[in-house]
C-alpha cells in the first residue's frame, strides 16, 4: 500500500527520493537535556559527501547541496523533467529561488521535516507558493503525520508522503478537521471575514 | 462581550471531535508519547505532578457568567471543586483525567468555550487590561482587536509549530495595565492628532530564565496592518528562531541576537510584501467585532450616591475595601470592583466552584453579567452602580473574596509552583503563605501603601518575580529548596527588571527576610513614598544590609 498522499488522495509515488548515507548524529546535552534538534543552520554534509552523492537514473530529488555544488552535472536531468530538490529544514528556500531563473522549471520541490514539530516548513512553503510563484509540486517528507496534514495543505504543500508506520488512508482523515479556518493561508487564500458574510 | 456565530461555533465543535480522536489514538496506542504531546499542550493539556492540569482559555480574560457557571460545574464534576486563575487570565484544572478532556471541551464548547492554543508552540491566549473598555483613561478599547486576533491565530497553519511559546498582549492605554513590555508581541492601540487609529509595536520581551525587555519594532502602523505586520514578525521568527536550544529559542533571544535594528529590517522587508494582502483588517470587520463590545446600557446616574457614602462612613470595613478594590469608571455613578482572590490561607488564584457560582450571581444582579480575570490572579466586575457597592461586597465578604488587599504587600502573584507543577524547583503556595500570615493587620498593610510581591516556583518565571517590586524565585540547590529575593522590578509604562539582593534563603526564614525588607522601607521612607520608590530612591545596599547582617558582598546568586 502506497504511502503516498498527493492532493488529498492516496496515489503512486514516481520520484526517487535520495537521501545522504546514514551517518549517526551526535546528540547534544545543553543545559542537562539531550537536544534532538540538529542545531540551526548545521552543515549537514561535507563537501566529499556531496561529491560521492550517487545519481540513479530516472525521476530523482536531489538535496538542496548537490543540486547547488553539481548544477551543471544536473542541468540536462532538468530540462528533462526528472529533477527534484528537497530541502533540509534549517535551508533556505532563497537560495534555491536564486539557482536559477524560473522556480518552475523544478517539476517538485520538498521539504523535510526532520521532527513533526518543526514547523520551519509552513513558513518555506507559504512562501515558495505565495511570492515565488511557484505551481508545481510541493512534498512534504521526513516526519510526516496525520495531525499536521491540515497545516501542511493550508501552507501550500500538496503532495505528503506519510512516514512509513502510519496508515496514508488514515491519515485523510486529517485533512477534514476544519471546514472554515479563520486565517487566509494559501489553500483558502481569503480570511473567513472576506468568504463570507458573517 | 463577543458571541460566537456560526463559524467560530463549529471550529471549536470541530476541536472538540479533533481532539477526542487524537486521545482515542494516544490511548490505543496509535500515537506516542512524544507525538501526542505537542497535540495535547496545543489544547492546554500538561501532564503534571498529580495529575493532568488543563489550562482553559479565557480569552484576554473576560468571561459570562454562564460561562463561569459552567466552570465551576466543570470543575465538580471532573476536578476537586475549584480552579486557579492564571496570570495568563487562564482557568487551571488541577486533577481532571485524561480521558474526560474530550468530555471537558465538549462542555466548554457548549458555552463558547476552549482550551485552544493555551500551550504549546504556538500563539497564546492574547490578554489584555482586566479594564478595558470601562477605565475613564483609555484611548482605544481593546478587546475588538483582541477578539480578532483570537481568530486571526487560532490553528493558523504557518505558525502552529513555532520555535517556542508565543504570547501577545493588548492594551489601549496611555497606561499600560497589560504589561506589554514582557511578551513577545505586545501591541499598544494609540490615537494620533488627527485622531486616527495606530499600533506601537514592541517585540522581544519576555520573563523566564532570561528576563528581556521588549524594544520598540514600529512606533506606529495603522490598525488595518496589525494582523500582517504581527505574522511579518512571526513569519521572521519561525524560519530564523533557534530550535537546537528550547533555553534559547524565544523571540527575544532572537531580537537580541541580531539586534533591534537587523530585526526590524527583517520584519519591514517582510511587512513589505504582505502589506496589504488578504489579512489586511476592514473597518467591517472591526464594526462586526466591535459591535459585541458596545457599551452596557448603563443607567443616568449621578456622579455621587447618598447610601453609599453613608455606608462607608457607618462601616469602616466597607470604607477599607472601596479605597482598595473599588476603582473608577467613565460612567458616572458606577465602578469597577476587584474580588481578592488573596486571602489568607488560600493559594493566590484559587477559587472555589461555590464562590465562581456566586460571582456569577454577582454579575448576573449587578455587572451585566459579565466579568473579568486580572493578570494579577483576581476576579473583577467592572460594571457595578455606586448604590449597589454595599450589597456586592457584603456576599463577597461572605464568601471570601472581599480581602481589602488590591495593590498591597499579600495581593501576591503567585505560580502553582512545587504542589502542582512539575516544571517547579520549589513551592511558591507555602511561601505566600506565610508571607501573608506574616503580614495579616490590614491597618499595617495600608499604612504600607503599593507594594507588589510576586513568587515563582522556577525560572519560567509564572509568577513574573523579574517585575514584582519584591520579587520571589524558588531554586533548586543540592536537591533543596531555596528562595532567592530580589528588590526593584515593576511592570507597566516603566517595566523594569528586579536585581537579585544576594543569596537565597530557606523556605522558613523568607517571611523573615521579607519583614526586614519591609522594615528598612518603613525607616527610609520618606511621606507616602510608594515601596518601589524608595527602593529607587535609596538602592539595593541598605536592604542588602539589613537582610545579610554585613555591608553587602558581592556574591554570586545561587541559580
Amino acid at each position: 500500500m502506497s504511502n503516498f498522499v498527493k492532493g488529498t488522495t492516496l496515489s503512486a509515488n514516481e520520484w526517487n527520493l535520495l537521501r545522504y548515507p546514514v551517518v549517526a548524529e551526535a546528540e547534544q546535552k545543553q543545559a542537562g537535556k539531550t537536544v534532538i534538534f540538529k542545531v540551526t543552520g548545521t552543515e549537514a554534509a561535507s563537501a566529499e559527501t556531496i561529491a560521492a552523492f550517487a545519481l540513479p537514473a530516472g525521476k530523482i530529488i536531489v538535496p538542496l547541496k548537490v543540486w547547488l555544488a553539481r548544477r551543471e552535472e544536473l542541468t540536462p536531468r532538468l530540462a528533462a523533467g526528472e529533477l527534484g530538490v528537497w530541502f533540509e529544514s534549517f535551508e533556505l528556500i532563497e537560495d534555491l529561488i536564486a539557482s536559477v531563473e524560473d522556480i518552475n522549471v523544478f517539476p517538485v520541490i520538498a521539504w523535510d521535516f526532520v521532527r513533526f514539530a518543526d514547523g520551519r516548513g509552513f513558513s518555506s512553503a507559504a512562501l515558495l507558493r505565495q511570492r515565488y510563484g511557484y505551481r508545481n509540486e510541493l512534498r512534504a517528507i521526513g516526519d510526516v503525520l496525520r495531525d499536521q496534514l491540515f497545516f501542511m495543505r493550508r501552507c501550500g504543500f500538496d503532495a505528503y508522503e506519510l512516514r512509513a508506520d502510519r496508515s496514508a488512508q488514515d491519515a485523510l482523515e486529517g485533512f477534514k478537521d476544519f471546514a472554515e479556518p479563520y486565517q487566509a493561508a494559501v489553500h483558502v487564500d481569503q480570511p473567513v471575514w472576506r468568504r463570507h458574510a458573517r | 462581550m463577543y458571541r460566537y456565530d456560526a463559524y467560530d461555533q463549529r471550529l471549536v465543535d470541530e476541536r472538540v471531535a479533533q481532539f477526542r480522536d487524537q486521545t482515542r489514538r494516544y490511548l490505543a496506542g496509535q500515537l506516542s508519547e512524544d507525538e501526542f504531546r505537542p497535540l495535547r499542550l496545543q489544547n492546554g493539556l500538561y501532564i503534571q505532578r498529580h495529575a493532568p492540569m488543563l489550562r482553559i482559555a479565557v480569552p484576554y480574560g473576560l468571561l459570562s457568567s454562564r460561562q463561569l457557571r459552567k466552570l465551576a460545574d466543570i470543575t465538580r464534576r471532573y476536578d476537586r471543586g475549584y480552579g486557579h486563575f492564571s496570570t495568563r487570565q487562564n482557568l487551571q484544572l488541577n486533577w481532571p483525567k485524561l480521558e474526560d478532556v474530550p468530555d471537558i471541551l465538549a462542555e466548554l464548547a457548549s458555552v463558547e468555550m476552549h482550551a485552544i492554543q493555551t500551550s504549546g508552540n504556538c500563539i497564546r491566549n492574547i490578554t489584555t487590561d482586566e479594564f478595558a473598555g470601562v477605565t475613564p483613561d483609555e484611548v482605544v478599547d481593546p478587546r475588538p482587536i483582541a477578539e480578532i486576533l483570537r481568530q486571526w491565530s487560532t490553528f493558523h497553519p504557518e505558525f502552529a509549530l513555532l520555535p517556542r511559546k508565543f504570547k501577545i498582549a493588548v492594551n489601549g492605554n496611555h497606561e499600560d495595565r497589560a504589561v506589554v513590555r514582557v511578551h513577545d508581541i505586545g501591541l499598544e492601540f494609540l490615537r494620533n492628532e488627527a485622531g486616527e487609529v495606530g499600533v506601537k509595536v514592541w517585540a522581544g520581551g519576555g520573563l523566564g530564565r532570561t528576563p528581556i525587555i521588549g524594544e520598540v519594532v514600529s512606533e506606529w502602523i495603522d490598525w488595518q496592518h496589525v494582523i500582517t505586520y504581527c505574522e511579518a514578525i512571526l513569519r521572521v521568527y519561525n524560519r530564523h528562531g533557534r530550535r537546537d536550544n528550547s533555553y534559547k529559542a524565544r523571540i527575544k533571544i532572537l531580537v537580541k541576537a541580531l539586534g533591534i535594528e537587523e530585526f526590524r529590517r527583517q520584519v519591514e522587508a517582510e511587512f513589505a510584501h504582505t502589506k496589504g494582502g488578504a489579512m489586511t483588517l476592514t473597518q467591517a470587520e472591526l464594526d462586526r467585532v466591535a459591535a459585541h463590545f458596545t457599551p452596557h446600557p448603563y443607567a443616568t446616574l449621578p456622579e455621587t450616591d447618598a447610601s453609599f457614602e453613608a455606608a462607608r462612613a457607618a462601616d469602616p470595613a466597607f470604607a477599607a475595601w472601596t479605597k482598595r478594590c473599588v476603582h473608577p469608571h467613565r460612567v458616572p455613578g458606577y465602578r469597577a470592583v476587584t474580588l481578592s482572590l488573596k486571602p489568607t490561607g488560600i493559594a493566590p488564584g484559587d477559587a472555589t466552584a461555590e464562590q465562581m457560582e456566586i460571582v456569577a450571581n454577582l454579575a448576573d444582579e449587578h455587572s451585566f453579567g459579565e466579568l473579568r480575570i486580572s493578570h494579577e490572579q483576581n476576579l473583577i466586575l467592572a460594571d457595578v452602580p455606586l448604590a449597589k457597592l454595599h450589597e456586592v461586597w457584603k456576599t463577597a465578604r461572605a464568601a471570601g473574596l472581599a480581602t481589602p488587599n488590591i495593590g498591597l504587600l499579600t495581593d501576591i502573584i503567585c505560580c502553582p509552583g512545587g504542589d502542582f507543577c512539575s516544571l517547579a524547583n520549589a513551592k511558591s503556595i507555602p511561601i505566600a503563605q506565610s508571607i501573608q500570615e506574616r503580614f495579616d493587620n490590614l491597618d499595617y498593610l495600608f499604612d504600607l501603601g503599593e507594594i507588589e510581591l510576586n513568587i515563582s516556583g522556577c525560572m519560567n518565571s509564572c509568577g513574573h518575580h523579574h517585575v514584582g517590586h519584591i520579587g520571589i524565585l524558588g531554586v533548586d540547590k543540592d536537591g533543596s529548596e531555596w528562595y532567592q529575593i530580589s528588590l526593584g522590578g515593576s511592570q507597566g509604562n516603566d517595566t523594569r527588571l528586579a536585581q537579585v539582593i544576594g543569596r537565597s534563603f530557606a523556605a522558613g526564614d523568607v517571611a523573615d527576610v521579607i519583614e526586614k525588607i519591609i522594615g528598612v522601607f518603613v525607616e527610609q521612607r520618606e511621606g507616602d513614598e510608594r515601596f518601589i520608590d524608595v527602593v529607587r530612591r535609596i538602592g539595593l545596599d541598605p536592604f542588602k544590609h539589613r537582610v545579610y547582617g554585613t555591608p553587602a558582598k558581592k556574591e554570586a546568586a545561587h541559580v
